[in-house]
């Protein structure tokens, strides 16, 4: 057996472990720092790490699991939001009034599950990743359990989850029953057309669309989002999602073309509800969570439409914009966190006046949401470029236009949040600290973001190798 | 070994002042004494490569054929791949000499000149995003590229004219100069995207193989038109007539400012534009002929300006314009060589005249009327020197660098046309004269008692000495060692003196010196009974022929009433569209947001129900699919 294919996933679960037996050796009143930039640094030299793996292809356990440049770009992307997301919740996490340690250790557990999402190259080992990947969530979700909204957040997810694991299960297994298969090649050959594919592909496609938050089965997101502690947002928002696409891009590519259905239809439809629905409903929230979860709907929907296409170009700019969503959202959740500690809230007045306070965080926080919109020269307006005229491309002219007018819309709410930056008046007058890491992360998320949407060659360039391994 | 360096790390070149700028600015706003010097090192640095950058073009044999290219990708798609690199040949090379070292003259001499200025710091910072985005446009491999550092020069312009920005006509200068030059900039990238769309690449080289082949195939007609949309830059930017206008006034920023402007940066980008892509221009004889006559036009028209000024500053900006007119007349009769030699030499007398200028304003508290100046001669008699230097080279005296280069252009005006070359030569008639003037009624003749002017510090001379000394060989050295042979296109151009035209030019400036001493020579004011007997051609001249007059009147009444109608349109239609569509948008937004119940027994069942109408969904159109119809 082929260890080596699996390799990064043993060594992050190992590196949750070694936290897990550290903080047994620590005072428990200790602060849990030391174990934060334990996992940042183990993180980060496997990262550094993984950039020598590209081009090597290997199985593990019969094609169970797959070791391609498609799913290294993915961990890629893990990793990275999971080093930044660990870098600013390091205070978050030593105010954290119990199982400082334990936040750590899911956390790494979650990048596990994603990774094996991203390596999945069957239904069980997909299940199993999404599952090692929701249930670190659930918990993370409601980790401070004296605060209500946390522990309601957490229910409902759980409850939301369970039933969306349960939809896609059912649809797994009637796949099963169909080709009498559970790898992605063998079910590529042996699923024939009948009313049992139908049910089975759109079951499987909801479970999807749950983890991804393409509406309607986006609900639990704006609840969750508001409830959960910041940091956990931010790795729902782009891990979560991302991982979700890693593996939906995966089957749709190898699995289900060859079965006649006209999937992409429904991919369309999920695509125009996802922009419509998040970029409205956007409009009106006054708390930040609430609005970037709505955002990071329409985000959805935006990368959906580099699906349709079902070729090479769609998915280079998948995965372009997904590396870049991640830049943008640590940017400004880490913004948030800064403001959420400062003032104990985040709404759009807990913001008002804060590029008087802290001018650097308040760029900060426009670059991100100008990234989001897709504002040249920012990152965001090159992978939206990629993701929209790859569907052009292939005929899809109308969700494109849709797109582009609902970007403008977006314009609206994410300028909001800058006008209340930069001319409201600031609801206190506290001097505003900012933790060194905060202020690492969020320039760096900054400065990624910059670089990104000025000289985009090379990250495409890697997008587009990564692509290739898709499709041969 | 340095050339071998240099040449390979020519992106350097512009990058050094780049950093600067941005290490002044996040850090060294504070600290004007290491800003200077941080701005003066870096760009001496970028002098000495460029130094080797020319090292390198002679001993390499780098040719205007076999240019060294060096490219990377920017960012590609489908059909569009951008590029960013270097392009070296001896023209790039001659510029990036050229640039850099008047650049690194104009910084020192800033630092006696703006000192005491509280924007000091980051008045170094500023120069030094100008010299870079002028370098970087210097060596740019395609058109987009240049155009990025072309639009970048335009930023910085703004940014340096208006300097003193707490003073109206500064700002009013600054706005005037970023908006005329929008107007050129506009139509250079319509050409820029015709280019794009008509031959799929924007690279120098390609093109160059290209256009031709297209005018063998189709004609000239289109590439005409595209051509001319292209010369719309240069004529805004190296300010030909009619968009001339900002540049006289361009003169509110310091007088470093002015200088690099007129000499180095800014103006000289356009005719650089058109001499880089001489390959596209030198096809299309109809584009060339308008270039030449408007060329030829422009030095006349604002040599006759220059003659009625009295301000020292706006004396030279119209001379400036004058003698960027000559470089496109150059351009425009087919000699790239003339043009470059011109554009060289001239930014060393130009840059040494506005220096001088700026010494003298700097030791009359910015009384710039020269007939108020009178005799400085004997307070200031080192910038009297040099600025004598620098009038015998605008002028064409021989062995002064300007006759070298105005000679070839006369060669070249009067192998293809006798007006051209007739105006040409008129103009250098009135060159001399007008240079003449200021320089006598300046520094010689009756002293102001009012004045209490004092030499310039170190700091300032010895830039101009330098200045001075290349005003003196930047003519005859090149000459001598054939720049021909390297700056030129097309079959090498060999240098020979045309014996008659060269005493006939040599006269014609001698004959505007004398007329110039029999006016004003001795301190004498003859001037006041010419006046008298052409009343109407002198107001025309002192008003500028009322260029700026009309486009005001244009401005007011054609314009501005336009505005009124449109803001209506847009206050009463479009706004009504766009913010009822913002209306819509809010209302649906309110409206989703009442779906979000926050119970989860409505968020699953919606779950479900979705699921189940995504079932329907691909089940009817499968069968619309399987019964043979589409979706």
């Amino acid at each position: 057996m082929n260890f080596d294919a699996l390799m990064l996933e043993m060594a992050v679960a190992l590196l949750a472990l070694l936290i897990l037996v550290a903080d047994l050796l620590m005072e428990p009143g200790q602060s849990r720092r030391k174990l934060g930039y334990l996992a940042i640094a183990g993180l980060t030299g496997l990262l550094l790490v993984s950039l020598g793996r590209y081009g090597m292809q290997g199985a593990f356990f019969n094609g169970l699991f797959l070791q391609d440049d498609y799913a290294l770009f993915f961990k890629q992307t893990f990793l990275i939001g999971a080093i930044l997301v660990c870098l600013f919740s390091l205070d978050t996490v030593d105010n954290l009034p119990h199982s400082r340690a334990e936040f750590y250790v899911l956390l790494l557990f979650a990048v596990v599950g994603m990774m094996i999402l991203a390596s999945a190259n069957d239904l069980i080992t997909l299940y199993v990743g999404i599952e090692l990947m929701t249930f670190s969530f659930f918990i993370l979700v409601g980790y401070v359990l004296c605060e209500t909204k946390s522990t309601e957040a957490a229910i409902k997810y759980l409850v939301l989850a369970s039933a969306a694991s349960a939809v896609m299960l059912y649809g797994m297994s009637l796949l099963f029953g169909i080709a009498g298969q559970l790898s992605y090649n063998a079910l590529a050959k042996g699923l024939t057309a009948s009313p049992a594919l139908i049910v089975g592909g759109v079951m499987v496609l909801s479970g999807f669309a749950f983890k991804i938050a393409a509406p309607p089965f986006h609900m639990w997101a704006p609840d969750v989002y508001e409830g959960a502690p910041i940091p956990v947002t931010a790795l729902l928002a782009m891990g979560s999602k991302a991982a979700g696409f890693a593996a939906m891009v995966r089957i749709f590519a190898e699995v289900f073309p060859g079965t006649g259905y006209p999937w992409p239809l429904l991919l369309l439809l999920l695509s125009g509800a996802a922009m419509l629905v998040g970029n409205l409903a956007a409009i009106p929230q006054t708390n930040l969570k609430r609005m970037l979860a709505y955002s990071s709907v329409a985000q959805a929907g935006y990368l959906l439409t580099g699906m349709l296409s079902g070729g090479f170009a769609g998915v280079k700019g998948v995965l372009f914009y997904l590396m870049i969503y991640v830049f943008a959202n640590v940017g400004a959740f880490a913004v948030l966190t800064a403001v959420s500690r400062h003032r104990n809230g985040e709404t759009i007045g807990d913001i008002a006046g804060l590029s008087r306070k802290a001018p650097v965080l308040a760029v900060v926080m426009t670059v991100s949401l100008l990234s989001m919109a897709g504002i040249p020269p920012l990152a965001g307006f090159v992978g939206k470029f990629f993701l929209f005229s790859s569907a052009i491309d292939a005929g899809y002219l109308w969700i494109a236009v849709l797109g582009f007018v609902l970007s403008m819309v977006s314009v609206y709410y994410y300028l909001n949040v800058v006008k209340s930056m930069y001319l409201g008046a600031p609801a206190d007058d506290r001097p505003f600290e900012i933790a060194m890491p905060v202020r690492v992360t969020a320039v760096f998320a900054m400065a990624a973001t910059l670089a990104m949407g000025v000289y985009p060659g090379p990250l495409s360039q890697l997008a587009e190798t990564a692509a290739k391994t898709v499709f041969k | 070994m340095w050339a071998d360096f240099s040449l390979h790390h020519a992106w350097l070149i512009p990058l050094l002042p780049a950093l600067a700028f941005a290490i002044i600015s996040f850090f060294l706003l504070r600290s004007p004494w290491l800003a200077a010097r941080l701005a003066i090192a870096a760009m001496g640095t970028a002098f000495l490569i460029a130094l080797g950058v020319v090292w390198a073009v002679g001993s390499k044999g780098i040719t205007v054929e076999a240019p060294f290219v060096m490219k990377t990708v920017w960012f590609s798609m489908p059909g569009l791949v951008a590029s960013m690199g270097v392009l070296v040949d001896p023209i790039a090379a001659m510029m990036l000499f050229v640039v850099s070292l008047i650049s690194l003259l104009v910084l020192i001499y800033s630092t006696g000149y703006m000192t005491g200025d509280p924007g000091y710091a980051r008045f170094f910072a500023f120069m030094s995003l100008f010299a870079a985005s002028m370098l970087a446009m210097v060596i740019a491999t395609n058109f987009l590229q240049m155009f990025v550092f072309w639009e970048l020069v335009g930023l910085c312009s703004y940014l340096l004219i208006g300097w003193y920005f707490f003073k109206i006509s500064a700002r009013e200068a600054a706005k005037k100069a970023f908006m005329t030059t929008r107007i050129g900039d506009f139509g250079i990238l319509l050409g820029i995207l015709f280019l794009q769309i008509a031959f799929g690449t924007l690279d120098f080289g390609e093109l160059a193989v290209k256009v031709p082949a297209y005018v063998q195939q189709n004609g000239v007609a289109l590439l005409t038109c595209v051509a001319l949309l292209l010369f719309a830059g240069p004529i805004a930017k190296s300010g030909q007539f009619p968009l001339h206008v900002w540049l006289p006034d361009a003169m509110e920023g310091p007088t470093p400012v002015s200088a690099l402007i007129h000499a180095a940066t800014m103006v000289v980008a356009g005719v650089y534009l058109v001499a880089r892509a001489f390959a596209i221009f030198s096809v299309l004889p109809g584009a060339m002929t308008v270039i030449a006559w408007l060329g030829c036009f422009t030095a006349l028209f604002a040599a006759a300006i220059a003659l009625t000024q009295r301000e020292i500053k706006r004396i030279l900006a119209f001379s400036t314009i004058s003698q960027l007119g000559y470089m496109m007349l150059a351009l425009g009769v087919g000699s790239l060589t003339a043009s470059m030699f011109h554009l060289m030499t001239h930014a060393f007398f130009k840059a040494l005249l506005f220096l001088g200028a700026g010494s003298i304003l700097h030791a009359l508290h910015d009384k710039a009327d020269i007939f108020e100046m009178g005799g400085l001669r004997k307070s200031m008699p080192a910038t009297c020197a040099m600025m004598g230097i620098a009038v015998l080279a605008i002028a064409g005296i021989p062995p002064f660098a300007g006759f070298f280069s105005k000679d070839e252009i006369l060669v070249a005006a009067a192998h293809v046309s006798t007006p051209l070359y007739i105006g040409a030569s008129f103009t250098a008639f009135l060159t001399a004269f007008y240079m003449a003037r200021l320089f006598l009624v300046a520094f010689f003749g009756e002293e102001n008692p009012h004045n209490h002017a004092h030499e310039s510090g170190l700091a300032m001379l010895a830039p101009m000495g330098v200045l001075a000394v290349f005003s003196i060989i930047a003519g005859i050295v090149p000459f001598t060692m054939g720049f021909g042979d390297w700056v030129r296109f097309g079959p090498a151009h060999h240098a020979g003196i045309d014996w008659g035209i060269a005493s006939a030019s040599t006269l014609i400036a001698l004959a505007g010196f004398g007329l110039a001493w029999a006016i004003y020579g001795n301190g004498a004011r003859r001037s006041d009974a010419i006046v008298k007997q052409v009343g109407v051609l002198y107001s025309l001249s002192l008003n500028k022929f009322y260029i700026d007059e009309i486009y005001q009147w244009f401005n007011r009444n054609i314009v501005t009433g336009l505005a009124r109608v449109l803001y209506w349109v847009d206050l009463n239609v479009v706004d009504g569209i766009v913010d009822g569509a913002a209306q819509k948008s809010g209302a649906v937004g309110n409206i989703l947001r009442r779906f979000q119940t926050g119970q989860t027994q409505h968020y699953a069942a919606l779950m479900l129900m979705a699921t189940v109408m995504m079932t329907l969904i691909l089940a009817i159109t499968a069968g619309a699919v399987a019964g043979g119809g589409k979706i």
